[in-house]
């Protein structure tokens, strides 16, 4: 498989901030590249560059084999871009916003109006697609706006943050369709601040933060990467944690982290279901009373944590509440020793 | 299709686009034709019994000054607009598709005529109501329409320039006020400028939007031998003079602003 999209060196300042102090990347044809990052990190300025908006101080950027600057007009046609803010004309129906970018293709009206139609089935928006995009939801305006970058099937789309700002649903339904895009084709670069997101719609992951990548794998590699399993196991009542600790602290690899507020002991593990086993095997009889009990491989979220000594949302834009409400297993203290570790790991 | 072809194809696309939004947008319609008819009524009828303008009537005299004034502002309309689609990640997704990098600046100003058109149409209407009249024939008049027009379209591309250097749409609001007042108000648009004082006289007789006004009071025989007007050069050739503006503006300001437009990035 062609490398569709090829970064190399890519050097951005802003004045005085370097805003990428070096990225490589490619993206194989017909894969999806997952850019991972924080707030700040340097995602959007590779996507802008790579889009042809923004000019760069250094480095390789090309596009199906096309030098983003000098071939600008030529990456044009067979890119689409979905930028952080859904960028449809709020005043005119859903129809008539996909159309106007058909026309600014060049597809011809008649081409122009065929895929708009399209698009509005396949995107779910048929209903309301006579109506001004003032009246659409949130969620419908990114499908909106993602229907827009499509409307010329492009070779290569870039999805900036798409569901950054959704709610939890729309995010899920957003999810399918992105899924879908990628079962056609489509080669696809997509940054993102959710872990969940990019572990699962791409293929492979880069992770930047101050504008360098700091890992690269797939969603696998990168968890295997910062470490193995965990048994997590939840006491009914908070008086039996140090207990339950004590009990588990000889099984682990090291010393177990134990949150208070979801009750929750977690100690990272070496032989997975053995040890879950012998951790059973030497809690039946003690009395405490469990409410649950488990194995958790590391999610995205602990591999960031682990790589950028940060956790994702650390500097992150207010979240809504559906992200706290499963952030509490995440909310145990970072490993200093691990986060250590992993600063070696960057170094290498 | 030739690259020209396609520059006008997409600058059309994108004028239709803006005359949609025109015609979903009723308060910009609303504001375009309310605030001249407010203008036309309070200077008529609050000034016009103070000022004195030789042989001919107040509503004569002032109509012009408004007409050069409501097209002023109505240009700046290109401004906030283009701040607007910038802010709104609008100009990102024009800039990132294959289409010519002037279309969305042609089809905005070309838009923003028919924006003029529609509130140069109602303050006429409204001027002959209260005693405004033309006095030439059919050709003077539509000449100082279409004068009074092309010159507006003039300004709106230094307002594109601005609107794209300012990015926000309520700060080049504000902004163009505080340009526009004195520039429409340092003329003779409201009251003869015999009595200024010598500085402002000055500034008035080289003003665009006196020779504008005095060009178009011209074309309508809004004129009056007892009337005295300056003797400045501008004044004696508004129409030569405000031809020489339009043609600055014009080629200083649409590649300025192209250019713009292809640097510019939502941040």
């Amino acid at each position: 498989m062609a490398d569709l999209i090829v970064v190399e060196g890519l050097i951005k300042q802003f004045g005085e901030t370097t805003a990428l102090a070096g990225v490589d990347l490619t993206v194989p044809e017909g894969t999806v590249l997952g850019l991972l990052g924080p707030n700040g990190a340097g995602k959007t300025t590779v996507v802008r560059i790579l889009a042809t908006l923004l000019h760069r101080d250094a480095g390789r950027a090309e596009v199906a084999g096309l030098d983003v600057e000098r071939q600008a007009d030529e990456v044009r046609a067979i890119i689409g871009l979905t930028g952080q803010y859904a960028a449809v004309d709020e005043y005119l129906t859903g129809l008539e916003n996909l159309e106007m970018v058909g026309r600014l293709y060049h597809l011809g009206k008649k081409e122009s109006r065929i895929r708009a139609a399209d698009l509005l089935e396949r995107f779910d928006l048929t209903d309301a697609a006579k109506r001004p995009a003032k009246t659409y939801s949130g969620g419908m305006r990114r499908r909106l706006d993602i229907a827009a970058s499509l409307i010329a099937r492009p070779r290569v789309l870039f999805l900036d943050e798409p569901t950054t700002g959704l709610d939890p649903r729309s995010r899920q339904g957003m999810w399918e369709f992105i899924a879908n895009l990628v079962s056609d084709g489509t080669t696809i670069l997509l940054t993102t601040q959710y872990l969940e997101e990019a572990d699962r719609l791409a293929d492979q992951l880069v992770v930047i933060d101050h504008g360098q990548v700091i890992a690269r794998g797939t969603g696998d590699e990168l968890k295997a990467q910062v470490g193995g399993q965990r048994l997590e196991f939840t006491a009914a009542n908070s008086a039996d944690l140090p207990a339950l600790a004590r009990l588990l602290t000889p099984l682990g690899t090291d010393t177990p982290q134990v949150d208070e507020q979801s009750r929750t002991v977690s100690l990272p593990v070496a032989r997975g279901a053995d040890d879950l086993a012998a951790a059973l095997e030497s809690w039946r009889g003690t009395g405490i009373e469990l409410m649950d009990v488990g194995l958790r491989r590391p999610d995205l979220d602990d591999v960031f944590l682990t790589l950028t000594g940060h956790s994702s949302a650390q500097d992150d834009r207010p979240q809504d509440g559906s992200d706290k409400s499963n952030s509490g297993k995440g909310s145990s203290e970072p490993a200093g020793a691990a986060s250590a570790d992993l600063q070696k790991e960057k170094t290498r | 299709m030739t690259t020209l072809a396609h520059g006008v194809s997409d600058a059309v696309t994108i004028t239709k686009r803006n005359l949609i939004r025109l015609k979903r947008v009723p308060d910009l319609i609303v504001f375009a034709t309310l605030s001249p008819i407010m203008f036309v009524l309070l200077f008529r009828y609050v000034f016009g019994s103070a000022i004195s303008t030789g042989g001919i009537s107040y509503a004569e005299f002032l109509l012009p000054g408004i007409f050069a004034q409501t097209v002023f502002f109505g240009s700046t309309t290109t401004g906030s607009s283009l701040a607007e689609d910038l802010k709104k990640g609008l100009i990102d997704r024009f800039r990132s598709l294959p289409m010519a990098r002037s279309a969305v600046l042609v089809g905005r100003t070309v838009a923003d005529i028919g924006l003029n058109l529609v509130s140069v149409f109602v303050m006429a209407v409204t001027g002959l109501i209260v005693g405004w009249r033309i006095h030439t024939s059919f050709f003077h008049a539509l000449g100082a329409f279409l004068l009074l027009l092309v010159f507006a379209f003039s300004i709106s591309w230094l307002m594109a320039l601005l609107g794209l250097l300012v990015r926000t749409p309520e700060v080049f609001n504000n902004a163009s006020f505080i340009v526009i007042f004195p520039l429409t108000f340092i003329a003779n648009t409201f009251v003869p400028t015999n009595g200024f004082p010598a500085v402002l006289r000055v500034f008035a007789e080289w003003n665009p939007v006196s020779t504008i006004t005095q060009a178009i009071r011209n074309l309508f025989g809004n004129t009056s031998p007892t009337l005295k007007i300056s003797d400045a050069w501008p004044i004696q050739h508004p129409i030569t003079y405000t031809l020489i503006w339009i043609v600055i503006l014009l080629g200083t300001f649409i590649p300025l602003a192209v250019r713009q437009y292809g640097r510019s990035a939502l941040r």
